[in-house]
């Protein structure tokens, strides 16, 4: 009977040997991303910084963003972005947060809607005061940095401190590295990033989990085996699923960035990239450090597994 | 034979059929069925999310010199000769001229009760409010604004409009399924104070600007149509719009746009005695601290009059409905505005099922390529996900966002990874030589542990975006989340249902998956 298999059974991928690498690359993914970070910057939407956006649909004919660009740059809002949205006939129009009250924007708002109502539908509009977006930035900071604590202090109850501190240390790296991808990219960072983060965070740390699991399990069966080996053991065992599941997971995402329309399209690539990377860091760094600390081989663990296996 | 317990393919059957029939009114319209369809968020049907903050200073500093006006009028019946009484955005303060009437002093103040702080100090007098005091008046403030912008947006009670109070001083207003968002705001943005006042004759408008100067009691107020002019209205408020009865927009003799009123019984006995006394002198009709207009009293007038002043039709009929609803007690700020059009939430909804459906195509597909029967056994199981999770938002009636879409289709994805691990597993053991029952039962049981807590950890995920989120990214975190359950449900038993029946039913010696 004919099955796709990309990865065939019984592989025995020397993962181990490869660990090095793996760490130079990802410190050089890091460094890359944290330098993105301070050069460059986040491209960071209005949600945290404040300010005016204004999606409109061309009445006729497609959108003239250079006769846009010379009417809203006349006007003295300062930084104004007009780009190309989804479509030919779409515009999304930025301007940067204008200086006094939520007054003096909400002003802005309207001037612009009448400069170009004449030939263009508003098709949303969005706004956000000083104030709301300097909360919305803490709120996003608190809801970055809870969930990992509290995926950590679920790894340390489910597993070992060893386990929590490998898993939180991947996990940070899918987190660095993703704000570096939307450095790098100039995405607009805003709070379906966030989301996004945080969602990667979820798969990536699930993805951990299950190798984790299987190290845990093999640790236990194979009580003479040296570390090493159980570790690239593992490794192989799940190697088959942790590719079927980041095919599947990808398959739907591809098709959101392909047909989800303009407004999910920098969110569901953002979180292509978490899955590649998510994947990723599950091997090479959550496994891969673990191969520097001495694990229990859990004799008296009572977890469900313990028990699984008494059966 | 594999031993399924019948309670519980009982059970499986009960959720998908709840699910089914929870879903349904999202697929038909069934006359008389009880249940509702998803509630969409309005990035998907369209209409604006104006997040307003009431501004409770300005409320204080006018209560303060009420209370101000008030200590004049008390201080002066019992005689007490006073100084410097005035009031600012904090307190109102006094100084007693003799010192002997410190305890009358004190009797007067002391009826200002709890929500005020005294402090007293030979021939000083302060006034605040305390902190429950100034919370009161804060809750109070904040619950009448939100009766107030309920009347102003939704007069007929029939656009279901969400006004929340949120915070301290914040009110929460999504309106759905609007064309206009500029007009929600236009409603929402004035306060529409309507008062009637005398126009002061001992001074115009243009004297009291050169000068600098207004006589006592009354107070310099420009024009409302930008023609400069500006007038000296006396302080005391004769007649106020809350004691309207009804406002509706017509025209005036020059068929210019204006707006109708009647007072009530106690409006209209008011009007008509100040009328009645003034004739001739001309009666300053106040809106938000403008003169609209100042028309000479002609004669006694009862409980009809007209506003007329430089309208458009739009902006008459809107003064008069902002009328009828009455007066915010604060100004309101647009803290922050995000307003869709139904045009680009038809387009989402469009592109997101577009994507959906190519997402579980895809999926769909390879999962059969990979395993098979068991394949098109976890696509079913994809399927009863999908109507478990619409059925679910049904049912909460939680809001479906554009984001919530795509949590849909990235559970589509991650809910495959269950049986994923549990055909791995299984696959595993066969490998090792366990025989088709055994395989399927500690592949199982395997599996169950490790799905648990790789679920587990993105449930954490999913709820604290839900606490942390706001709009669209909590439509995300629901669906994500209620995606989680559903597709352990799925993966854990209803898809292991048919693997059993499968298995049960054709009693395969070997087993390939």
């Amino acid at each position: 009977m004919f099955r796709l298999k990309i990865i065939p059974d019984d592989t025995s991928i020397p993962f181990v040997k490869l660990f090095k690498l793996g760490f130079v690359f990802s410190i050089i993914l890091v460094l890359l991303s944290i330098g993105s970070f301070l050069y460059q910057g986040l491209n960071l939407g209005i949600d945290f910084k404040g300010g005016i956006l204004i999606e409109a649909k061309s009445k006729q004919g497609n959108a003239d963003v250079e006769n846009l660009r010379s009417v809203l740059g006349g006007e003295s809002y300062g930084e104004v972005a007009i780009q190309l949205f989804g479509a030919k006939d779409e515009v999304l129009i930025r301007i940067q947060k204008q200086d006094g009250d939520e007054k003096a924007q909400a002003k802005v708002v309207q001037q612009i809607n009448a400069l170009i109502s004449d030939n263009y539908t508003v098709r949303r509009t969005e706004f956000v005061g000083p104030t709301i977006g300097a909360e919305l930035t803490q709120k996003g900071i608190i809801a970055v940095i809870s969930a990992l604590a509290a995926i950590m202090i679920y790894i340390w109850f489910r597993f070992e401190w060893q386990y929590s501190i490998a898993a939180i240390i991947a996990l940070s790296h899918d987190v660095l590295t993703t704000i570096g991808f939307f450095a790098l990219t100039s995405f607009e960072f805003n709070l379906t990033t966030i989301a996004a983060i945080l969602t990667i965070s979820g798969y990536s740390i699930n993805d951990t989990v299950v190798v984790f699991d299987r190290i845990r399990e093999n640790f236990r069966r194979y009580k003479s085996w040296e570390q090493i080996d159980i570790i690239n053991k593992s490794l192989n065992e799940t190697l088959s699923r942790t590719v079927m599941t980041s095919v599947t997971t990808a398959l739907a995402l591809i098709a959101i960035i392909i047909f989800g329309g303009p407004v999910l399209r920098d969110f569901s690539t953002a979180m292509l990239w978490g899955v590649l990377i998510g994947t990723y860091s599950s091997i090479s760094i959550a496994a891969g450090l673990l191969t520097f600390v001495t694990i229990s081989r859990g004799g008296d663990d009572n977890s469900d597994v313990a028990k699984a296996e008494l059966e | 034979m594999l031993q399924f317990e019948s309670w519980k393919r009982f059970a499986i059957i009960i959720v998908c059929l709840a699910g089914l029939f929870a879903a349904l009114p999202n697929a038909i319209s069934v006359p008389f069925f009880p249940g509702k369809s998803v509630n969409l968020g309005l990035d998907l049907r369209g209409g604006s999310h104006l997040l307003l903050s009431a501004d409770i200073d300005s409320v204080v500093t006018e209560r303060l010199s009420d209370i101000s006006e008030g200590i004049r009028i008390s201080l002066r019946e019992e005689k007490i000769k006073f100084r410097s009484l005035s009031s600012d955005e904090d307190s109102v303060s006094f100084l007693l001229r003799d010192l002997a009437d410190s305890q009358v002093r004190d009797e007067i103040m002391s009826d200002f009760g709890n929500d005020f702080i005294i402090e007293t100090n030979a021939e000083m007098t302060r006034l605040r409010f305390s902190e429950s005091g100034f919370t009161e008046l804060q809750s109070r403030t904040v619950s009448q604004a939100i009766e107030i912008i309920r009347r102003r947006l939704d007069p007929d009670g029939t656009k279901e409009p969400v006004i929340q109070r949120q915070g301290a001083d914040r009110i929460l207003v999504q309106v759905p399924g609007i064309d206009d968002p500029e007009r929600v705001k236009a409603l929402l943005g004035r306060t529409a104070r309507l008062t009637f006042q005398l126009v002061d004759m001992r001074m115009t408008g243009a004297e009291a600007k050169s000068s600098g100067r207004v006589p006592p009691g009354s107070v310099l107020l420009e024009s409302a149509s930008n023609d400069g002019q500006s007038y000296v209205v006396e302080k005391r408020v004769m007649v106020s719009g809350d004691m309207l009865e009804t406002a509706s927009a017509g025209f005036d003799q020059n068929n210019q746009p204006a707006i109708n009123f009647s007072f009530n019984s106690i409006g209209a006995k008011r009007f008509a005695t100040v009328t009645g006394k003034n004739i001739g002198r001309p009666f300053a009709i106040i809106l938000d601290n403008l003169v609209v207009s100042a028309p000479t009293i002609r004669s006694q007038i009862f409980a009809n009059g007209q506003i007329t002043g430089d309208f458009s039709i739009q902006e008459s009929n809107d003064l008069a409905l902002v009328l009828r609803a009455g007066a915010l007690p604060a100004p309101l700020t647009v803290l922050e505005e995000r307003s869709i059009g139904p045009g680009l939430g038809a387009d989402s909804i469009q592109a997101g099922k577009v994507a959906a459906i190519i997402g579980i195509i895809l999926v769909v597909g390879y999962i059969i390529l990979s395993y098979g029967i068991y394949g098109a056994m976890a696509s079913v199981g994809l399927i009863v996900n999908l109507i478990l999770i619409l059925g679910a938002l049904s049912l909460l009636q939680a809001t479906l966002t554009l984001p919530g879409i795509a949590g849909i289709v990235l559970t589509m994805g991650m809910a495959v990874d269950s049986n994923v691990l549990i055909f791995e597993r299984i696959r595993e053991e066969l490998r090792r030589g366990r025989g088709v029952r055994d395989a399927i039962l500690s592949g199982y049981s395997r599996a169950i542990s490790t799905i648990m807590d790789a679920n587990l950890t993105t449930l954490i995920a999913s709820i604290l975006l839900y606490i942390f989120g706001s709009g669209p990214v909590r439509g995300f975190s629901v669906t994500l989340g209620i995606g989680i359950i559903t597709s352990l449900f799925t993966a854990i038993l209803f898809t292991r249902l048919l693997i059993v029946l499968w298995v049960n039913a054709k009693k395969p010696k070997t087993l390939v998956i």
